[in-house]
């Protein structure tokens, strides 16, 4: 059995005071216990911001990259060792901004992995700039007079670009977070979680109290997660009332099905030292 | 009379199938056992434009392009005007003899063969594009080469479109050297002839680069297509179900670096390509892998720059872009393959290199290597070596203590640190691009910094001791002696023939890494022979930039070219005459 004390890193995170990542970390760590998944079978996979630095605060294989591209890595760490538990972590500006291309990509292909976004609706790590989620209007230090764009709709993009499983949660709520998390690992394929993750020192608008007014559980209002429009229109949902829970799963070859390269072993067992290319050169003759 | 000794070009519009039919003519005459050197012309785009394929032949090993051709395929009449002027004495034009053509415009020592190329298409009943075959026949016919070698290289080339593709490309083939051999005399100045079995591969460069790393053993390449890049990505995709290889045309160049590099974290050997535009997004993630210390091998095939530059042609510009792109010094072995034989076995190397010393590598090639066909020995798969470098040792593993991480980036003699794979029982840790400790720990501290900074380049150093000089090619008490890197060697090699048969002797000193690079070796070859050149397809002369830097001296006289063409031998030649008597 997987113990809490196996995956704990010696260090301790160096987020803000009350940060809403050490909800995210700690209900990471409690899925993975619940899961029970040994921690040298985990490969954590982040991009840069406050986010960026989770796989340094517990005790699995990790890579912290670069800013926005922690999609490509993981996906690539899976399709070479399918047999690993692969997570991707970034925050809204690493997956929905610099990185929004590689986040469209990635839920076409429906690998199996876990894609969890630190969503603060601003850049916390570079001191309180506008995000991608941002809301309309907000004023930061890039936009003075107020954010001009509308926010992008993480939810709604997701579930028309092909992830197999979306759904949203909250870092004040560990419990509905981690049970999030249980499911999307279980979930073959694609798992994207959207987590509402309040920034203390660089955003003062959308606060722990700002969602606990607002967020309700889908799950608890009895949502089809198997009716595409209905999540679509959920996804919609913003303002008084936000739904939080998942929105949509449903099940589809993965990525790795589609491999009959890797269907005996993954990559990385396949023996190299014999590779004969012999008839490949006739070819050429 | 001049016997397998010829050059046949084929020039029509882009969609005539001016590359398919040139490759079957290559292919025939590789298959009767001569040699052949083919190089491809063609602009951006699909439909139209002006497309050429020309092919030297001879009956000894050749290494490039030559001035002056021989036999003309023209599809078009644009054709005929754009290239007669390149015809040596004696040679002739094939062309559609509904074009008509005033014979006053014509040398007089050119031959006309005009060829009802659409009519004999309509009789057959065959499809409009097979008219490149039937001057592929009459122009076999001319030369008075086996036509039954053709037929099977036919047979092959479209085996996987059926019998009917086959018999009807074979059927027009036929027609057009039928009509040329009942049409016109047989008295034609060039001709080729059939010295043996062949058993010799048509490659380019790309090819021996993919069979390279296919028996490299990579499992991983992950490109987005950007000429001359993209028949790696087709190559390795089209093997990718036989050699179990997983092969990814990605969202762009970003993350296909970013990829490889996970892929080379799981312990794969990964290898992504492009082009400059594409390093140039590269870029970030090469320095990734320098920091975190994970092994992929990234193959740059040049072309014209700045920006999109020229697509589709050939230049040797970015020398000075790979060994100075992305933040910071890291090591960055980079490797510049001359031929087939070195794209081979270069970038088998190069994984060894990545693995051993956990760092990105780079092949650097250009568009005339990446594509240009050349006849070439099979390769000898018993030279092939795996290297796949230090791993922790169980005993290593055992003593690693389970509440912290792996030393992963321990600090040793030679830089090299054992590493760990993702599953590995008591061996975790975390790779990160931020200044780290041995661990893996994010650290801004003074020591770790400088610990780990001296660490990375120490493998760079022990690399550098290990390499092998490159070594100085031709007589010691040469007149001139060259000094390049990459697609210019085969000209190079030509010219020097062409210069040994004047008297005039030439050595060459060929550069195989510019990194690192062999600065020894150079400068005393330098202080050791008369006059120097450099021959290099750029405009500034970056090779002899980075000579100078690396050992202070200046090459005596830049032979540049940057027109996007590759260098014939005919201009090496004139040119180090002139510095010969200069």
């Amino acid at each position: 059995m997987v113990r809490m004390i196996d995956i704990n890193a010696i260090d301790k995170p160096n987020w803000c005071p009350g940060c809403g990542d050490f909800g995210i970390l700690l209900a990471l760590k409690g899925a993975i216990v619940e899961l029970n998944i040994e921690p040298e079978n985990i490969a954590i996979i982040s991009g840069i911001g406050c986010s960026g630095k989770v796989p340094h605060w517990l005790r699995t294989y990790g890579l912290h990259g670069i800013h926005g591209r922690p999609l490509p890595v993981a996906a690539a760490t899976k399709l070479s060792n399918h047999e690993l538990t692969v997570f991707a972590v970034g925050g809204d500006g690493d997956g929905y901004g610099i990185g929004m291309c590689h986040f469209i990509h990635a839920m076409r292909r429906n690998i199996d992995m876990t894609y969890i976004v630190h969503n603060n609706m601003i850049y916390g790590l570079t001191t309180g700039q506008t995000s991608p989620t941002s809301e309309k209007g907000m004023r930061t230090k890039s936009t003075p007079s107020g954010v001009i764009e509308v926010p992008v709709n993480p939810i709604a993009l997701a579930v028309s670009t092909g992830a197999t499983f979306v759904a949203r949660s909250f870092a004040g709520d560990v419990k509905h977070l981690q049970k999030t998390i249980v499911d999307a690992v279980k979930h073959r394929g694609f798992s994207l979680i959207d987590v509402f993750q309040p920034c203390v020192s660089f955003n003062h608008v959308n606060t722990y109290d700002w969602y606990k007014q607002r967020i309700y559980d889908l799950q608890a209002a009895g949502h089809n997660t198997g009716d595409k429009m209905a999540a679509f229109v959920k996804s919609q949902e913003w303002g008084e009332k936000i739904p939080i829970g998942v929105f949509y799963e449903v099940l589809s070859p993965t990525y790795e099905d589609e491999l009959p390269q890797i269907k005996e072993m993954p990559l990385v067992k396949q023996a190299i030292d014999n590779v004969d290319i012999s008839k490949l050169m006739d070819d050429f003759v | 009379m001049e016997k397998n000794k010829l050059t046949w070009k084929i020039g029509g519009k882009a969609g005539e199938g001016i590359m398919a039919t040139g490759l079957i003519f290559s292919q025939s005459c590789s298959r009767g056992g001569l040699h052949v050197y083919d190089i491809n012309e063609y602009p951006s785009l699909i439909k139209g434009g002006h497309n050429t394929l020309q092919v030297r032949v001879e009956d000894r090993e050749i290494f490039s392009q030559v001035k002056g051709v021989n036999v003309l395929i023209a599809l078009n009449k644009e054709t005929i005007f754009m290239h007669k002027d390149e015809l040596t004495s004696g040679s002739g034009i094939i062309y559609d003899s509904a074009e008509v053509l005033d014979r006053k415009e014509f040398r007089e020592d050119i031959r006309l063969y005009p060829v009802p190329l659409n009519n004999i298409i309509k009789e057959i009943g065959a499809e409009t594009i097979m008219k490149n075959n039937v001057a592929l026949g009459a122009s076999i016919a001319l030369i008075d080469y086996d036509f039954e070698i053709v037929a099977g290289v036919i047979k092959d080339t479209f085996k996987r479109k059926g019998d009917k593709i086959i018999n009807d490309n074979t059927m027009v083939a036929k027609a057009g050297y039928d009509y040329l051999k009942k049409n016109f005399p047989n008295d034609f100045n060039y001709k080729l002839e059939k010295i043996g079995t062949g058993g010799r591969m048509l490659l380019t460069g790309n090819d021996a680069i993919c069979m390279g790393a296919i028996k490299a053993g990579c499992k991983f390449y992950s490109a987005y297509p950007m000429t001359p890049a993209s028949s790696i990505l087709h190559f390795m995709a089209a093997q990718e179900r036989r050699f179990n290889i997983v092969v990814k045309h990605t969202e762009d160049e970003i993350s296909a670096i970013n990829m490889a590099i996970g892929s080379g974290f799981a312990g794969v050997r990964a290898m992504c390509g492009t082009s400059g535009g594409g390093f140039c997004l590269m870029s970030e993630g090469y320095g990734l892998a320098g920091m975190i210390e994970v092994p992929v091998v990234i193959i740059m095939a040049m072309r014209p720059g700045p920006s999109t530059g020229m697509p589709t042609w050939s230049e040797q510009g970015d020398l000075k872009f790979v060994l100075n792109a992305s933040q910071g010094d890291f090591p960055r072995p980079v490797l510049v393959p001359g031929d087939n034989e070195e794209c081979f076995y270069m970038t088998q190397e190069a994984f060894n290199i990545a693995e051993r010393y956990q760092t990105p590598v780079i092949v650097l090639t250009d568009k005339n290597l990446a594509e240009s066909h050349k006849t070439t020995e099979k390769f000898d798969q018993r030279r092939i070596t795996i290297d796949q470098g230090v791993y922790a040792t169980a005993s290593e593993l055992a003593a690693s203590d389970e509440k912290t991480f792996f030393k992963r980036y321990k600090v040793t003699e030679n830089g090299i640190s054992p590493r760990t794979l993702p599953g590995t029982k008591k061996g975790i840790y975390t790779a990160t691009s931020d200044e780290h400790d041995e661990e893996g720990n994010i650290s801004e501290e003074i020591e770790d910094r400088v610990k780990m900074m001296e660490k990375r380049m120490r493998k760079l150093d022990s690399f550098a001791k290990e390499l092998k000089q490159p070594e100085l090619v031709g007589p010691a008490d040469a007149a001139v002696t060259i000094i390049a890197a990459g697609s210019t060697k085969g000209p190079i090699k030509e010219a020097m023939m062409m210069l040994e048969k004047e008297g005039i002797k030439t050595n060459y000193l060929q550069i195989l890494f510019l990194n690192p690079f062999p600065s020894e070796k150079v400068a005393s070859v330098m202080d050791s022979v008369r006059k120097t050149v450099v021959v290099e397809n750029n405009f500034t002369g970056q090779l002899a930039d980075i000579i100078r830097e690396k050992t202070g001296k200046s090459v005596g006289r830049r032979i540049l070219k940057y027109d996007g063409r590759p260098f014939y031998p005919e201009e090496i030649h004139r040119e180090i005459m002139e510095v010969a008597h200069g």
